[in-house]
């Protein structure tokens, strides 16, 4: 198991330096000079000065290599530069906006695996049956519907439900209060958005626990636990469902990647102030420093969700290891 | 007990009757479609969607760019089938010019992106070695972006517009069509027959072309429907976003960005209508690439 564990998480390292080396060469694939297209974005007009001082500040005038080294190694430090656009450091601007992305996606995990279990267990138990059907045409259009029109629509029953019954129309609050402070407006604030998200990334999770819950149900011991005589509640919940799940836990790599694409639009439909917002407004600002440590923090965060996910997979499922 | 159930006791009759026909590829249509119905109600909606975007220049009522100022915000009506946007533009009428942009997105993206894939996975596979590992380890980096965030960083490097969107979001599903073609491919190569057609003295593009594409072919068409999809939905979200498709070009995801949230309460058709057409066409190739799978793949026909 230790020599597993280290092999897995050694590989980290070839990818994230891989993974850097790619947002830092893309980065310089921008036509032009970056500064020049920062200054000259305005349409007014700037000196030779400005965009040496530009280049100095960005370490552009050292070489290449130099400055990827710097770039990685700023990464090591937690130090990932100055914003172009805003002027503060990246980090505090990125940390301002952490809270409420992380808590969106938290309780949209919760929101996807509280629908999309118990449905895909119940379509896998009634495979073929008008019920599985309906589950699955629910879960594809899970994943058919964009997540920002899911949002909209979202806003469009809010704002026609409370017009009915307050008589004024009643939007969801849009300034970030901790949980702690008012439970409530929090709530209320982060529950649509984490709907919305979790609805999407429930598709995904409902389609594989289907799939691996009918594979488990033709395994031998669970025609062995009907043989013996057990009730069918037992023999779902004890020995078909605990070994169906398991591969379900590989999902929550994806289910990452989907909440990640699900977090930059849907963000931007209900007016949050989050970590997407902050991408998609970098990249219309040609916030060029913001844009690429945004590029990699997610990258990061995804490659270690991932290897985290296979260790405790392999922790799970012994036979992976000997593969 | 479930053991597992004929799924139609139809089909050997219908395989009977057409037996003797002369269209065998329409025999194995009809087949498809009795044993998918939901396969064939997605395979509907997209040939409806490609006829909208062919035809769109005889079939819309309006034209997609004029505007009607004396007719803003206007619901639904005999006039306007689906109401009128904040600028007096037809809805219907940009809902059916933006099926043709969407299903260029999509086709172009999913075919540039399943064509390169089977190239680097097949070859890949084929050639195996350190060509095999340099590129899966390169592949291995691209995938661990996830689609959207590589496609709005190619956005903020390229900037906006349909071709940039294109290449925007085919960088990154080529590598996911090349793992699975590999993984496919990889057992094509220890069978026989390659040996044979190698001590044969085929060259290599032979053995590749005549015998190792033809039998990816089935995921390779699986994963080609399913790009489409994505690629429709991803771009929809940059368009929506502000970063993809721009005015006036009509696009769905551009149509819900300017007025669909302002309008929320007054003019909803705004905002309802165009998703719909997102998410039918993807919802229509999603069915379409499932049904596809389980006629295609027989190992998984019965999940």
């Amino acid at each position: 198991m230790y020599r597993y564990i280290i092999k897995r998480v050694l590989l980290v390292i070839p990818t994230l330096v891989g993974a850097a080396a790619l947002v830092f060469l893309l980065m310089r694939l921008i036509p032009g000079d970056i500064c020049v297209v920062r200054l000259g974005s305005g349409g007014g007009t700037f000196d030779e000065r400005a965009v040496t001082a530009c280049h100095a500040q960005l370490g552009l005038d050292r070489p290449v290599f130099l400055q990827f080294i710097d770039f990685v190694w700023g990464f090591f430090r937690g130090d990932f530069g100055i914003s172009m656009w805003s002027g503060k450091p990246v980090l505090y601007e990125i940390a301002a906006r952490f809270p409420i992305s992380l808590e969106i996606a938290i309780m949209a995990v919760v929101i996807a695996n509280v629908i999309a279990i118990p449905l895909g267990t119940i379509s896998a138990l009634k495979q073929n049956s008008p019920i599985d059907l309906v589950i699955r045409v629910i879960s594809i259009a899970g994943l058919a519907t964009p997540s920002f029109w899911l949002g909209i629509l979202f806003i469009l029953a809010i704002l026609d439900i409370s017009q009915a019954a307050f008589g004024s129309p009643w939007m969801p609050p849009i300034d970030y209060v901790p949980i702690w402070k008012d439970p409530l407006r929090n709530l209320s604030m982060v529950i649509f958005p984490a709907l919305t998200v979790g609805y999407r990334t429930s598709a995904v999770t409902m389609r594989m626990t289907r799939s691996a819950m009918l594979e488990v149900l033709r395994e031998d011991y669970i025609r062995t636990a009907r043989a013996k005589g057990l009730i069918e509640r037992i023999i779902i919940n004890r020995h078909a469902l605990k070994n169906a799940l398991l591969p379900v836990v590989t999902l929550i790599g994806i289910e990452a990647a989907f909440l990640i694409g699900g977090l930059v639009v849907t963000e931007q439909v209900f007016n949050l102030n989050g970590i997407g917002r902050l991408f998609v407004q970098s990249v219309q600002n040609q916030d060029y420093t913001m844009t690429q440590a945004l590029v990699m923090l997610v990258v990061a965060a995804f490659v270690v969700t991932n290897t985290v996910v296979d260790l405790l997979y392999a922790w799970l499922d012994p036979r992976i290891r000997y593969s | 007990m479930t053991i597992a159930a004929p799924t139609s006791r139809t089909i050997p009759v219908i395989a009977d009757d057409m037996a003797e026909s002369r269209y065998p590829r329409l025999r194995k249509a009809l087949i498809f479609c009795r044993r998918q119905p939901l396969g064939t109600f997605g395979m509907a909606i997209v040939v409806i969607m490609a006829l909208a975007g062919i035809c769109a220049d005889w079939i819309a009522p309006y034209s997609p760019t004029a505007n009607d100022f004396a007719a803003m915000t206007e619901p639904p009506s005999w006039a306007h089938l689906l109401g009128t946007d904040q600028f007096g533009r037809d809805q219907l009428s940009r809902i059916i010019f933006g099926a043709r942009t969407a299903l260029i997105v999509g086709f172009s993206c999913a075919i540039v992106a399943s064509v390169a894939g089977m190239v680097l996975g097949v070859g890949s596979a084929y050639f195996g070695g350190r060509l095999d590992l340099y590129l899966q380890a390169v592949l291995d980096v691209v995938m661990a972006f996830p689609l959207i965030i590589m496609a709005l960083a190619v956005v903020a490097i390229f900037g906006t517009g349909i071709h940039n969107v294109i290449v925007a979001i085919t960088i990154p599903l080529i590598p996911r069509c090349a793992r699975v073609l590999r993984s496919s491919a990889l057992s094509i190569r220890e069978v026989p027959y390659i040996d044979a057609a190698r001590a044969c003295g085929f060259g290599h593009s032979r053995i590749i072309l005549r015998h190792m594409v033809p039998n990816v072919m089935a995921p390779y068409l699986i994963l080609l429907t399913a790009f489409v999809g994505q690629a429709i939905l991803a771009e929809a979200s940059l368009s929506y976003l502000g970063l993809g498709v721009q005015e006036p070009v009509p696009a769905w995801g551009l149509m819900l960005q300017g007025g669909a949230e302002e309008y929320a309460s007054t003019a909803p058709w705004i905002a309802v209508f165009p998703g719909l057409a997102i998410a039918l066409t993807v919802f229509g190739f999603s069915l379409f690439g499932d049904s596809l799978r389980d006629a295609l793949d027989p190992k998984l026909r019965d999940r």
